[in-house]
């Protein structure tokens, strides 16, 4: 399977993706914002960090990037993109996903281990992934997911939202919220399932002595699905 | 404008200085020249007031690759890897503008971590506020915290272990003390040492602006009411440019066009190029109209004392310009050749095609004043004989409780949930454990940090404190299982015109050498902060050090949290029943007065050493040093990250109970062992002469004393976390 992460001036995650890829299998490739061309690749990730300073609305200028003509092409043509945390905020600005990223509700940055509990299994992010809840990690100051109401009644209709922030025992509630999401979203699909936006980073849970193991699982069943 | 003595006066000089100036030029300044001197020949550049006892320090080790005196120590980690660290203050911006502050002193420790070649890849801070009610302790703190958070987690550096304390004597000057990890190969180590005449002298990174003018001068002055109008010399941190400036370095330096190269740190354009030329015994030329420049119309003066941030200097190889040029490009930063290196070993700068700067550089460097202050001797003070009815009617768990909510001793969770701790991947102990540990990228190996200090020991005996604060960084590193290899110090002071705080400063390096130089943990980097005061008032001695040390084998090291019920619990080192200085004397029975703790290097180095072979041989479960709030405090800590209890037996002590579980001896550590190791771990510890006591048992979820006086861990847990979060939210 083969992988490209997109490396923004500002990205600062580009480098624990390429290394989680390769530990799972993908043969990833390093593509420059600058670039006008993707790689041949089986999935595209924009990776987490302060693209271009994050100095105005968070991913807005990263979303104008040269390669990312190519990411909209590749991602509308059914191509899989998944978006880690800077990268969820780029796809919200090209619109390939709805919605907005506002600061985070105490207007705090956070870094800590959260449960999430997957909403849809018929994709090919999900599919396969025995356990209900999983344990990842935020990092985040711009991850309090919003849109409007008429938005929302889309996004649950065609059963678009990802993942939720929860217990660990899969409860969703507002005190296991971290950042003020709305109905405590913490990822997003567009409508055709192939582009994932998460605020959580699966990269940083892939070995026991980290923060723990459930991105190991995530980036086992996602290279066998797309095999 | 014209030069005299209360124009240099103005510029912080003192009369004798301004008159040595004229005497080594054989002429008056002109104003950038009185500028230029004023920069380099102030405290923070010049260290006048703290070079002479500076020298006592230990520098030298057989894993020392260099010691103070660049941008930053270096240390062998063995396999052709070697980290780079160093740690800095930037106490007195952080008070006036506490967000850029904090992020211009994170921003700025990283650059001279990276100047040398490496790759940052941790940081720690140890942050002082005053007391909690003061007005404006809440502003700062989170001031501080945001511009940390905001410049380490953009840059994508885990922040992994820290500290931070309150105390009134920091009331009107806070203390902010940044440190960085790099990561280098042994053979591309970078150096600040020019050499080789007619050599490119190349400015990259941000554009020059008016910011920060005269920062260096406002670091070396005392604070007064006037102190919010000091507010526009103050820098304003761009750690987007910073993460590019970091990049494109680092892909500069994978070749082989750099000779030399510096970051423009404090006074900015003149101290970098000072030191270039001052090291390689050269001298420098520079065009300062080819200066990239953010305002228009900036003089001469302004461009040599701007303290814009995220800027390097660097002397390339003829002819590489292009290449070096193409890179910095790629990153969208400025490139431009200012000068080149000459052999008149003089400061030579140009402007509209005049020559308005002709300084030889050693009248900036060797010449430079140096001071040998007036300075006190501080007397031990005399031990307080605790009253029986002073404690008697106290109950021990009320008062663990209280202590655990203690500011000084609670979770800060809080702070460090707002640093990303956990970006690149290698963080295999967060904060809020005895010290950071970040892996070795690719290898087996880890590095751990810590960064100690200890104010009130420091305030109450300087010589005793300075060598308790890195026994007590020490024991962190060995807590984790780490082998200690070598500190960095920045070392926090009141004015040196001040005899009592002089005072504080030479013999709290005093402690430190005679600590630094038993214990084999050299000093490899550091920074002096002197003017910690306000009107007269100076803060409490707070020399902060930074420790580093070496896990051969990651999958080894060792936390504090209880791992199972039913193992043991020793304590390692004597407890004598030490109360005065205790955070139990100052918090519960209010008593300021009395000696702090005494320090025995032997035991210290014994009681670590033997725990280090213990950890060798996988008998450890669990460990912590014994700190803050006695053995109780330790003990209660690792029950609440284990959510383990523990019963505690009646120990066969001689002293009082309050004294036995309260009391801050030096040298001890809390283990945990399984029963079935009991009779290797005691055979270890007898036969190396470390004294033990065998404290309990883990139970499952209460911390009993005894039948009677018994708490869940929840509860203790409620008691330590709560407190600061209250304190910020509500």
């Amino acid at each position: 399977m083969k992988s490209s992460v997109i490396t923004f001036p500002g990205s600062n995650c580009d480098r624990d993706m390429h290394i989680a890829l390769k530990k799972f299998g993908f043969k990833n490739k390093m593509v420059w914002h600058a670039d006008a061309d993707l790689p041949k690749s089986d999935l595209v990730v924009l990776p987490g960090g302060f693209s271009y300073g994050d100095y105005l609305r968070c991913g807005s200028m990263a979303s104008k990037s040269k390669i990312m003509q190519s990411v909209i092409n590749f991602a509308n043509s059914g191509g899989m993109v998944m978006g880690i945390c800077n990268g969820f905020q780029i796809l919200v600005e090209t619109g390939l996903v709805p919605g907005v990223l506002l600061r985070n509700k105490y207007l705090e940055f956070i870094c800590k281990n959260v449960f999430v509990k997957i909403n849809d299994k018929k994709n090919k992010y999900f599919k396969n992934v025995n356990n209900e809840v999983l344990e990842f990690h935020i990092a985040h100051n711009e991850g309090n997911y919003f849109c409007t109401n008429d938005q929302l009644k889309e996004i649950e209709d065609n059963n678009q939202i990802a993942i939720y922030y929860c217990d660990e025992k899969g409860t969703i509630e507002d005190q296991f919220n971290p950042n003020g999401s709305i109905k405590n979203i913490a990822g997003i699909f567009n409508k055709e399932k192939n582009v994932l936006g998460m605020m959580p980073h699966p990269e940083r849970m892939i070995d026991t002595s980290l923060s723990g193991e459930d991105g190991s699982l995530f980036f086992k069943n996602l290279i066998n699905n797309l095999k | 404008m014209i030069v005299n003595e209360q124009v240099a006066v103005n510029h912080g000089l003192k009369k004798d200085e301004y008159a040595k100036i004229c005497e080594l030029l054989k002429r008056t300044p002109n104003i950038t020249e009185l500028g230029i001197f004023s920069a380099m020949w102030n405290e923070h550049c010049s260290y006048k007031s703290s070079r002479l006892h500076l020298k006592k320090l230990p520098t030298k080790g057989k894993k020392v690759i260099q010691g103070p005196g660049e941008n930053a120590g270096v240390i062998d980690i063995e396999d052709n890897d070697a980290i780079v660290f160093k740690i800095e203050s930037h106490n007195h911006p952080s008070f006036i503008e506490p967000y850029q502050g904090a992020a211009t002193g994170v921003g700025g420790i990283m650059r001279d971590v990276f100047t040398m070649g490496a790759r940052p890849i941790a940081n720690l801070n140890s942050i002082h506020f005053g007391s909690p009610q003061h007005k404006k302790t809440k502003n700062l703190l989170r001031g501080v915290v945001h511009g940390i958070g905001g410049y380490g987690n953009c840059m994508g550096v885990p922040t992994i272990a820290g500290q931070t304390s309150f105390d009134s004597s920091y009331n009107g000057n806070i203390l902010v003390n940044a440190m960085t990890l790099g990561l280098v190969k042994k053979d591309k180590i970078f150096y600040s040492k020019a050499a080789g005449l007619n050599k490119p002298v190349i400015y990259v990174g941000s554009k020059t602006g008016r910011d920060g003018i005269h920062g260096a001068s406002m670091a070396s002055a005392s604070f007064d009411e006037k102190i919010e109008e000091k507010k526009p010399t103050v820098q304003v941190g761009d750690p987007f440019t910073e993460k590019l400036l970091l990049e494109a370095c680092l892909e500069l330096m994978a070749g082989d066009s750099i000779i030399a190269i510096q970051d423009m740190g404090a006074a900015g354009l003149t101290s970098s190029s000072i030191e270039m030329a001052s090291k390689g015994n050269l001298g420098i030329e520079i065009n300062l109209n080819k200066v990239p420049c953010r305002e228009s119309k900036m003089t001469p003066y302004e461009i040599m004392l701007s303290e814009s941030q995220e800027r390097m200097l660097i002397v390339l190889e003829n002819g590489k310009e292009e290449q070096a040029k193409k890179i910095f490009d790629k990153w969208n930063l400025d490139f431009a050749v200012i000068g080149k290196t000459t052999k008149s070993k003089k400061i030579e700068l140009y402007f509209d095609e005049e020559k308005v700067a002709d300084i030889p550089v050693n009248t900036l460097v060797e010449n430079s004043p140096m001071y040998d202050r007036k300075w006190k001797k501080a007397k031990l003070p005399k031990k307080n004989k605790i009253k029986k009815e002073d404690i008697k009617h106290l109950k021990i768990i009320d008062v663990l409780k209280k202590i655990l909510a203690n500011p000084n001793v609670c979770s800060k969770e809080w702070i460090w949930q707002q640093y990303d701790h956990t970006v690149m991947g290698d963080t295999i102990q967060k904060p809020g454990g005895d010290a950071g540990v970040v892996r070795v990228h690719g290898t087996d190996k880890a590095v751990a940090a810590s960064v100690d200090s200890s104010a009130v020991y420091c305030w109450a005996h300087p010589l005793t404190g300075g060598k308790q604060v890195v026994c007590e960084s020490f024991r962190n590193l060995i807590s984790v299982g780490a082998k200690p290899i070598a500190i960095t110090n920045c070392l926090n002071f009141g004015s040196p015109e001040n005899e009592e705080n002089m005072g504080e400063f030479v013999e709290c390096v005093q402690g430190i050498s005679e600590a630094s130089d038993y214990l084999k943990y050299p000093v490899v980097s550091g920074n002096v902060s002197f003017y910690n005061q306000t009107k007269d008032q100076g803060i409490k001695p707070t020399p902060a050090i930074g420790g580093v040390g070496l896990i051969k084998d990651y999958k080894n090291m060792i936390t504090m949290d209880f791992k199972e019920v039913d193992n043991l619990v020793l304590v390692i080192g004597k407890t004598e029943g030490h109360i005065d200085q205790s955070l139990f004397a100052r918090s519960i029975l209010d008593e300021k007065n009395g000696p702090p703790p005494e320090v025995n290097l032997f035991n210290e180095k014994n009681n670590g050493e033997t725990l280090l072979k213990l950890i060798d041989n996988n008998l450890i479960k669990s460990a912590h040093d014994v700190s803050l709030g006695g053995i109780i405090t330790a003990v209660a800590k690792m029950c609440i990250k284990g959510k383990k209890g523990i019963k505690i037996l009646k120990p066969k002590y001689l002293i009082n109970e309050i004294e036995y579980l309260f009391a801050e001896d030096q040298g001890r550590y809390i283990l945990e062992i399984s029963k079935k190791d009991f009779k290797k771990v005691a055979d270890i510890l007898n036969k190396n002469a470390v004294h033990f006591d065998e404290l309990g048992t883990i139970s499952e979820n209460k911390l009993y004393i005894n039948d009677k006086t018994k708490v869940t861990i929840d509860e203790l847990s409620t008691s330590n976390k709560s407190w600061l979060t209250n304190y910020m939210i509500k």
